[in-house]
């Protein structure tokens, strides 16, 4: 488009604006469907343990308990990958995993129920760290994994999913270089991205084989799918509700939905589950725990010759993601690395404690701030400015790499050395950049230190979606893409794309519940898709739909469609004597006043381009107390084409929120081994960030245009955080001049590090 | 009637809530937030924590902001009390300049925090026309927000003190 756009990077306030401010808004906590019922759950105090004996006669007999259901009970559906956890087991797996499922009239009684049922249990050993749970003697979570190892395989990214990184030569990579650094690094403080709104579903049976669940949903189609295939083949109807927050942890809704199905299964009554914060923290999602053990190869120059190393992954008891995390961690990490010979060997571990779950960073971020501090040690030995290092060895056009599906790629993305220019200036790094372990300024007991971390991914364009633009007589338009809003503010850009294609004013345009009864096929705004696969679906259809309406109108008007165009809901002519100013008709003339138009527009995946993501972040380290404070952070990027400056801005700072940036500070989900439990599951003893703390922030934003679709725009979602933990760790490690790499650097870590504790 | 009803005057409207066991009733142990949300069907109240954690769930007491899922109802008895209900004006619609700045500001992106922000602004404004930048944070600094929309909120308060001037911005 090379016209001025109307609507495409304006200030336009979201659609969803005024319900957000009114209270309006509908969260799945504020539905009510009649007959509701209220679920909670019995939670196992044992971190491993077998149920020998179950007791729920009292609970049952509880007034307003309407159900009590154990393993003995539910239904056969299963999930996980692959699939392993059923609705309820007679062995439970971590302090929290589930043992019975009440529904009651109220919460209150639901919560007095739980209390009366009797458990008895077998205590069995108990394994949390990940090399113990690969020991030969460990115990053994499931019989099907022997080992605790989880195949690596994700069959829904295709047969040859990427299982690791092998290539090249790596013994004749590390002859070649200069430079070989070893080492070993972890991270696994288990940051919980915690949305505020805890997530929920409601379950109402239409039919035996029909059901319907309202959800806390980031992709409410894609809830459908797993549950049909996890329920036996059912009927799905998911109905997304406002989602207060999500960071990829409400995609797999399946395990609140098993207990809500089962439970309205049971009752013949919809029925609620709703976590409670501290199930919230304890119970669902968190980061895997990566750790990653090995050498690195560079030359002299800084190009890297040679990779190699293990990458342990825990996750928990369960995993229905964290192979899909693996490849994508594994792809990601060639963007950022250009090698020729990489040998990345990951094992994919489970252990006795709650699990870790699809987040925002995606096995990026969690391999990366592993793998980084390992790489700047071969960079410190170098002597090598890591901004002059990634801004070489980050994928230019041209480069290859395999991505998830196990495929070769071919970069066709843009140079994001600019961006990384850019940002550079801004923060000011050529003055700030001392060298490895060099303050950047020290003032009495102040040491002031910078790094950057860059991340990438070629995500943009993955997975399917489809979508409809219905044109209305009136002059309106409805889109449907099954997109619930979770915060990117994604609806709305939809209605600028539709609207700029069909030059009507955005009041205009709607966008159809987020119900997949009404809508096609969408993957959901996972990864940083929104923008180019859903907003190319969208585009399509929209464009579909208006060559479908000015061919209904060439009919009337006696021309040729070809000759027509349409405008603020007219249609004229084009061109000489034609315009706005000719003679036009409405397009319910065109359409007819009983008729509507629908286009169909569909997206398939395409792994060749890639966005990306470089942080600059300054740290004061008070070396009396240990206590950091951030300074600043500077994030670069290149989207292509801004559609919305405020949603993309705000997407940007979220790298401080949802375990991020903070993970690499303060931020991490306390365990006791002794325990086998969590300490801090609660907003008091997990630590974040307030209004208190808040750096200086400035965002560097290119606009170079993409190869994507009408508008070369693409998303960031997915790539904000990965970046910032290791450039954390690198700052503070040059602010006290010694190198540090264990995840967070809480003040006691400095302390001792500094030789004073 | 039962004996002990409870008034509550909430967004200028009366309330006299029965106590007793039935369902619907008043029970002692019931907080505001359930009440507002369950009872009066007020559900622009958000509960992030239902612990005082997360400020979420803040409303007026008497023109304080209180947190209220941890405020029993029967001890509201005879007090006012405005919600983000409560704030747009009833007849006309029209936002408070405070919500109307959020929008302007694109102050939100899930937005489930918004409405607890909102009313702690609104009774930061109430006692102070002009804060200072370091007072609008102190007044917001119980309020969680996980999407990191707090440079834009920053903004939109900013852009919406009845008296500007005085800040140390
Ligand atoms: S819900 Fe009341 S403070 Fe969190
Ligand atoms: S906007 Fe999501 S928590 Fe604040």
């Amino acid at each position: 488009m090379n016209k001025e756009n109307r609507f495409i990077g304006k200030k336009v306030p979201r659609k969803d604006a005024a319900d957000l401010v009114r209270g309006k808004a509908q969260f799945i906590d504020d539905l009510k469907i009649p007959g509701m019922l209220h679920a909670k759950i019995l939670r196992s105090p044992h971190a491993h343990a077998r149920i020998k004996k179950i007791d729920t006669t009292r609970a049952k007999e509880l007034p307003g308990v309407e159900a009590v259901l154990t393993y003995e009970d539910t239904p056969v559906w299963r999930a996980g990958l692959p699939s392993h956890i059923g609705v309820l087991s007679n062995t439970v797996r971590y302090v929290g995993d589930a043992a019975a499922l009440v529904a009651a009239v109220s919460d209150v009684v639901a919560r007095e129920a739980l209390e009366l049922i009797e458990v008895e249990y077998e205590i069995l050993p108990a394994v949390y760290d990940v090399l113990e749970a690969l020991e030969e003697d460990a115990p053994q979570l499931y019989e099907q994994f022997p080992g605790n190892r989880f195949p690596l395989a994700c069959p829904w990214m295709g047969p040859e999913s990427l299982q690791g990184i092998f290539m090249g030569d790596v013994a004749k990579g590390f002859a070649e270089s200069d430079i070989i650094a070893e080492g070993s690094c972890s991270y696994e403080n288990l940051p919980n991205p915690l949305p505020l709104e805890p997530p929920g579903v409601i379950a109402c049976w239409e039919g035996p084989e029909d059901l319907t669940v309202w959800a806390s949903a980031q992709s409410p189609y894609f809830l459908k799918i797993t549950l049909h295939y996890a329920m036996g083949r059912i009927n799905v109807r998911s109905i997304a509700s406002h989602c207060g927050g999500s960071f990829g942890t409400k995609v797999l809704l399946w395990q609140l939905a098993f207990y809500a199905a089962a439970l309205a299964q049971a009752t013949r009554q919809p029925v609620k589950m709703y976590y409670t914060k501290t199930e919230h923290f304890a119970a669902y999602t968190l980061r895997l725990g990566s750790r990653f053990r090995g050498k690195v190869g560079i030359k002299k120059d800084g190009r890297v010759m040679a990779v190699e190393g293990d990458w342990l992954i825990n996750t928990g008891y369960c995993s229905d993601a964290a192979q899909g995390m693996v490849a994508v961690g594994c792809g990601e990490l060639q963007l950022m690395v250009r090698c020729l010979n990489w040998e990345i060997k990951p094992q994919l571990v489970c252990t006795n404690r709650n699990a870790s779950k699809m987040v925002r960073g995606y096995g990026g971020q969690e391999l990366e701030a592993a793998f980084i501090p390992v790489l700047n040690m071969a960079l410190e030995k170098g002597n090598i400015d890591p901004l002059d290092f990634f801004r070489e060895n980050f994928v230019k056009p041209g480069d290859g790499y395999y991505w998830r599906d196990g495929n070769w790629w071919v970069s066709r993305g843009i140079d994001y050395g600019k961006a990384m220019d850019r940002g550079a200036e801004v923060f000011g790094w050529k003055e700030k950049w001392k060298g490895w372990l060099r303050p950047t300024a020290v003032d009495g007991s102040l040491r002031i230190g910078v790094g950057i971390g860059v991340h990438g991914n070629a995500d943009v364009g993955e997975d399917v979606s489809e979508a409809y633009v219905r044109l209305e007589p009136d002059s309106t338009v409805v889109i449907h893409s099954c997109l619930s809003e979770h915060g990117t503010g994604q609806r709305s850009s939809l209605c600028k794309m539709v609207a700029e294609v069909l030059k009507l004013p955005i009041e205009r345009i709607s966008v159809a519940p987020p119900d997949s009864l009404v809508n096609p096929y969408e993957f959901g705004p996972v990864g940083s898709r929104g923008t180019y696969a859903i907003g190319s679906a969208v585009i399509r259809a929209a464009e579909d739909a208006r060559r479908r309406l000015l061919e209904r109108s060439a009919t009337v008007l006696n021309v040729s469609a070809d000759d027509l165009d349409t405008e603020d809901g007219m249609i004229f002519i084009k061109g000489k004597g034609g315009g706005k100013s000719g003679k036009k008709i409405r397009w319910k003339d065109g359409l007819g006043f009983d008729r509507t138009c629908l286009g169909h527009g569909y997206f398939e995946p395409d792994f060749s381009i890639s966005n990306f993501l470089m942080v600059f972040v300054e740290v004061g380290v008070d070396t009396k107390t240990g206590k950091i404070d951030l300074r600043r952070v500077v994030a670069a990027t290149d989207v292509g084409k801004i559609i919305d400056s405020q949603s993309l801005k705000n997407q940007l700072h979220g790298c401080l929120g949802s375990a991020g940036l903070d993970s690499a500070i303060f931020e991490e989900s306390v365990f006791d081994p002794k325990l086998g439990r969590f300490l801090n599951p609660n907003m008091l003893d997990y630590k974040w960030r307030t209004f208190m703390e808040l750096p200086q922030f400035d965002t560097v934003i290119l606009e170079t245009p993409m190869d994507t679709h009408s508008f070369q725009s693409v998303g960031v979602g997915e790539i904000v955080n990965a970046p910032t933990p290791p450039a954390v760790l690198m700052a503070v490690s040059n602010a006290i001049g010694v190198r540090l790499a264990d995840y967070p650097l809480t003040p006691d870590k400095i302390l001792r590090a500094l030789g004073k504790a | 009637m039962s004996e002990h009803p409870v008034t509550l005057v909430v967004n200028n409207r009366r309330y006299d809530l029965e106590v007793g066991g039935r369902p619907g009733d008043l029970q002692p142990t019931h907080t505001l937030s359930y009440t507002l949300r369950e009872t009066l069907g007020l559900t622009g109240t958000k509960i992030g924590c239902d612990k005082g954690e997360c400020g979420a769930c803040t409303v007026l007491l008497e023109g304080e902001p209180v947190l209220s899922c941890l405020i029993l109802t029967v001890e509201c008895h005879g007090k006012k009390i405005t919600t983000i209900e409560g704030l747009e004006d009833p007849q006309t619609g029209k936002l408070d300049p405070i919500q109307q700045s959020f929008i302007d500001s694109g102050a939100f992106q899930c937005g489930f925090c918004t409405p607890g922000m909102i009313m702690s602004v609104k009774a930061l404004f109430a006692g102070n026309p002009s804060p200072t930048g370091q007072e609008i944070r102190e007044a917001l600094s119980g309020h969680y927000c996980r999407c990191m929309s707090h440079y834009h909120v920053l903004e939109a308060v900013a852009g919406s003190v009845p008296k500007a001037g005085g800040t140390d911005e």
